[in-house]
């Protein structure tokens, strides 16, 4: 049966017709693939745009960094975010958690004077707890997340305001800082630039090419469509430059920072979950339909409730990430995060009805949100506007999603 | 010659991967009933949407040409307006709104003002149901109403729009024999008063009953349009097109050798969830290894609730009896634990209780025996496709690959899916809830035949239908089951239809 594999590799609609040239393979290989790519070329497209509109300065090794280290709180929380979606709840609480465990943390090691890592710890301990809390309302007392989270929102700011009596605490020890503005650097020595960066980027690069070509036979022998082999290895090929365009611009810059490596570290972890254990199987069950789940011997209940403990931990780890970085800890922080990491889960592809989404989708959609905030600020574009943009852009991804899948149910 | 009001010519659809519809032509006479037949799979559903604008003209192939003009809707209003509408195999009724509210959803009727004149809604909506023969106010949720009564909701909804075609995608699949027949004989008096029906099913009793024409269809192409009228029209002949070969039975032949008891239940009483009364009061009954058990009883009798309440409790309160596994009492507080007794329940409605659609078959298929498939949470994936790709060889399953996604699978299709995944927990007991609900007459025979097969490696079937002519060919013994009491027990060799109808209708008084 595999052996049929060869021959199906072409789509199937017309047999021995008209015969597919390269042009109108190409045209469906990208309107079936669209609703999975778009938005990683929406992403590239973007990139693109603004290293136009700000004369390469968007591009330059210190803005990239920069990218990286101030956007990495929401990467973190889009992971937790997304894994809500596909289960079909939200929290909207996460940015007042984020400045709940970052006041932990800061009190700890700031006003009582313990160690860092106590302080972190600290951190991840009440962030724990906060998921359990809201897991328990939304998983064994039944009440819709949408709520629970509202209230968790208004409650755990309400709880920052008090712990921190309403004033901001900082400056952390120095090896507080280390956590979001460190950087792993001339560990194997280098020429102006990192060659441990370039290596570690290098083995990504190679791990991605090597699971796509996977990917792609496992999908050949299922007899599912795959692009064409140019295609693909055109694909590997700009997604290869890219990345090691990116990398030799940290490289050059100040090296590899140790947020990034956390944050590849965690969406590596979270995407396994997500597609290869059973838990992660349960959670997209749930989220498709939840009494077909029930009926299957899923126990919703726990997944809900390990789901929420999953998204606190994530928060306070992104609370910690977050006081790191600004080091001290503030009774506004985290301030309409989980707008932005709500967003970055709908871009990236998640349905509103559950179900559907990835975590490397999710981490898309983040970016996508970054690299726009930060042009329009070297643009020195005003707040508001900037606002008004990503509101219409959020509406946009999502309206493209709905248009595209309705166009392929109705080709 | 004759007067067509529909004629669909040449019509092709692909989707992704899929050639539906290559070639299917489609003559209707006005004023005739008109059957659709075919296997699973075979393009039936997607005909009638592309007929009904689902699919808009431009996604397709090929003409339509409707009361002698053609026709290139772009929508489901579009062709709403020239008078076609589609009742779908799946319902789409709202379960909150009321009877009036759901019949003219999206066709409000305005007053002045542009609000919606209540009064007259009401007033136009008893008068459609009276047409429908539904005795029921206008104000009642239609959730509250059974399959039966809801179908007529959907038919009287078509009525207020002016329909002059009306299209049936198997609406009595979930009907028991007395609302068919009440439904089927709603479609004939539609057609006196002049409306062209188009009826997909796979009741073939009901086609050859009912129809005036009949077109099989088998792979996306017309294989022949017969009169039925015609004195060579017949099951027979319906079945040998759809198949392509002659069927010997409908039942195939099992040698009954019923071993010991694996499964015994005594004195068992369920509660509504919410309301207080008894679901199923006081049942007994057993089921013995190599054995096929039927449950027979009336939409409302408790089948359902009871199947559902012994797996797992997965349906209603205070749950009080005793069940037994192979002598040994079992007390599965979830339903995991239930599978892990070895029990597995196919439920009646597969959208609902069996599936997530946005899923692939080989997902679906895995998803509750998911923790056998896994060592320490992590699933073995070669071994989960492979066995989908042995279950969907063995069941033919009609798609592209297990990696296809199953809502876009044919109904029939989908149904596969879901024994497919019970199957692979590897039950000792497999109660399925409606077997061949949407299934066409080979895939029955091969449910049956797998039914079969499962009971002669000495494990044990329980049937619960509202077909008793399913029941009658598939069982060794039947319990009837009357308002959540089991009225009787009759080994098939001395069961009737008549004698099970009287147990199934036996009042709660003369039990006592
Ligand atoms: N949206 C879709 N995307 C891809 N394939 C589809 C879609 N809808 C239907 N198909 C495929 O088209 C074929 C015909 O399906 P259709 O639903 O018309 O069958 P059917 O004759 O109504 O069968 P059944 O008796 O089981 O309802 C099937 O192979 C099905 O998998
Ligand atoms: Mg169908």
């Amino acid at each position: 049966m595999t052996t049929m594999a060869q021959r199906t590799d072409k789509p199937l609609q017309d047999p021995g017709g008209s015969g597919s040239s390269t042009l109108t393979e190409l045209r469906l290989a990208l309107t079936r693939n669209l609703r999975t790519s778009g938005i990683y070329m929406a992403l590239v497209a973007l990139v693109v745009l603004f290293a136009v509109f700000t004369g390469g300065a968007s591009l330059s090794p210190g803005n990239i960094t920069n990218i990286v280290l101030q956007y990495s709180y929401i990467l973190i929380l889009a992971i937790g975010m997304v894994i809500v979606i596909i289960a079909g709840h939200i929290d909207l609480s996460v940015g007042s958690v984020v400045a709940l465990t970052s006041a932990i943390s800061a009190i700890t090691v700031i006003k009582y004077g313990m160690p860092w890592w106590v302080g972190v710890l600290a951190a991840l301990a009440a962030g724990l707890a906060i998921g359990a809390w809201h897991g328990f309302w939304v998983a064994y007392v039944g009440i819709p997340a949408f709520i629970v989270t509202l209230a968790g929102m208004l409650l755990f700011r309400g709880m920052t305001l008090w712990v921190l009596d309403n004033i901001s605490l900082s400056p952390f020890p120095s090896e507080y800082g280390v956590i979001a503005s460190g950087f792993v650097n001339g560990l194997l020595g280098g020429y102006g630039y990192d060659t441990f960066t370039l290596l570690v980027f290098a083995i990504g690069v190679i791990g991605f090419a090597v699971n796509e070509y996977r990917t792609r036979k496992t999908r050949r022998s299922y007899r599912q469509p795959v692009p064409p082999l140019w295609l693909f290895a055109a694909k590997i090929a700009a997604v290869g430059v890219v990345v090691m365009a990116l990398a030799w611009q940290l490289a050059t810059a100040r090296g590899l920072p140790v947020v990034l490596i956390m944050l590849a570290i965690l969406i590596m972890a979270y995407s396994l979950i997500m597609q290869h254990t059973v838990f992660g199987r349960q959670i997209y069950a749930i989220g498709g339909n939840l009494s077909a789940a029930a009926l299957s011997g899923v126990k919703v209940k726990a997944v809900n409730f390990w789901i929420f403990v999953n998204m606190g931990l994530l928060s306070a780890v992104a609370g910690i990430v977050f006081s790191s970085r600004t080091n001290g800890a503030q009774p506004g922080a985290g301030n309409m995060f989980e707008l932005d990491a709500i967003a970055a889960a709908f871009i990236g592809g998640a349905a509103v009805t559950g179900g559907v989404g990835r975590v490397v989708g999710a981490m898309a959609g983040g970016l996508i949100m970054a690299v726009m905030s930060n042009g329009m600020q070297l643009m020195g574009i005003d707040q508001s506007v900037q606002s008004v943009v990503k509101g219409l852009v959020l509406l946009l991804a999502v309206a493209f999603d709905i248009w595209n899948k309705r166009r392929a149910g109705a080709q | 010659m004759d007067d067509y009001i529909l004629e669909m010519r040449s019509i092709e659809k692909s989707f992704p991967g899929v050639k539906a519809l290559s070639g299917v032509t489609l003559s209707a006479r006005r004023g005739e009933v008109h059957a659709i037949c075919g296997e699973n799979g075979a393009g039936k559903s997607t005909l009638m949407k592309v007929l009904s604008g689902v699919y808009p003209h431009g996604s397709y192939g090929g003409q339509i040409i409707f009361e002698g003009t053609e026709c290139q809707f772009s929508s489901i209003r579009d062709s709403e307006r020239a008078g076609i509408v589609i009742i779908h195999q799946e319902l789409a009724l709202v379960p909150h709104l009321s009877i009036a509210e759901n019949i003219f959803l999206g066709n409000e009727r305005r007053g002045s003002g542009g609000l919606i004149d209540w009064h007259r809604a009401h007033a136009e909506a008893s008068e459609l149901l009276d047409r429908v023969g539904l005795r029921e106010k206008s104000t009642t949720p239609v959730g509250q109403l059974g399959v039966g009564k809801q179908q007529l909701v959907e038919i009287a909804k078509a009525l207020s729009k002016d329909v002059k075609l009306l299209i049936l995608d198997e609406p009595t699949a979930a009907l028991n024999d007395t609302d068919s027949a009440h439904l089927l004989g709603l479609v004939r008096q539609l057609q006196d008063q002049g409306i062209t029906s188009i009826i997909i099913s796979h009741k073939l009793n009901e086609i050859e009953a009912s129809a005036n024409t009949t077109t099989v269809i088998r792979d996306g192409q017309t294989v022949e349009s017969m009169d039925m009228a015609d004195d060579s029209a017949s099951i027979d002949r319906i079945i040998r097109s759809m198949v392509g070969r002659d069927l010997e039975s409908f039942y195939p032949d099992r040698v009954s050798n019923p071993g010991e008891v694996v499964l015994e239940v005594q004195d068992w009483t369920v509660r509504h969830p919410v309301q207080d009364r008894l679901v199923v009061e006081g049942a007994s009954f057993t089921v013995r290894a190599g054995e096929v058990v039927g449950i027979a009883g009336l939409m409302g009798a408790g089948r359902t609730e009871l199947a559902m309440s012994l797996f797992g409790k997965s349906y209603g309160r205070f749950i009080s009896g005793r069940a037994l596994m192979r002598g040994r009492e079992i007390k599965p507080r979830s339903v995991a634990e239930a599978i892990d007794y070895g029990m597995a329940y196919v439920s009646e409605d597969r959208k609902q209780y069996g599936l997530n659609l946005l899923d692939t078959i080989a997902r679906n298929i895995s998803g509750a025996a998911l923790p056998k498939l896994a060592r320490f949470g992590w699933v073995n994936q070669h071994r989960e496709n492979r066995l989908a790709e042995q279950a969907m060889e063995k069941m033919r399953i009609k798609a592209p690959s297990v990696q296809s996604v199953v809502g876009q699978l044919s109904g029939g299709n989908q149904q596969k899916v879901v024994l497919s995944k019970w199957l692979l927990t590897g039950p000792e007991l497999l109660i399925i809830d409606e077997p061949t609900r949407g299934i066409d007459v080979g895939a029955k025979y091969e449910i049956y035949q797998l039914i079969n097969e499962f009971v002669a490696a000495g494990k044990a079937v329980v049937v619960i239908s509202s077909d008793l002519l399913e029941i009658l060919g598939t069982c060794d013994r039947i319990y009837t089951l009357s308002q959540g009491r089991i009225t009787g027990e009759v080994p098939v060799g001395q069961a009737t239809e008549e004698n099970l109808m009287t147990l199934m209708t036996k009042e709660k008084e003369t039990v006592r």
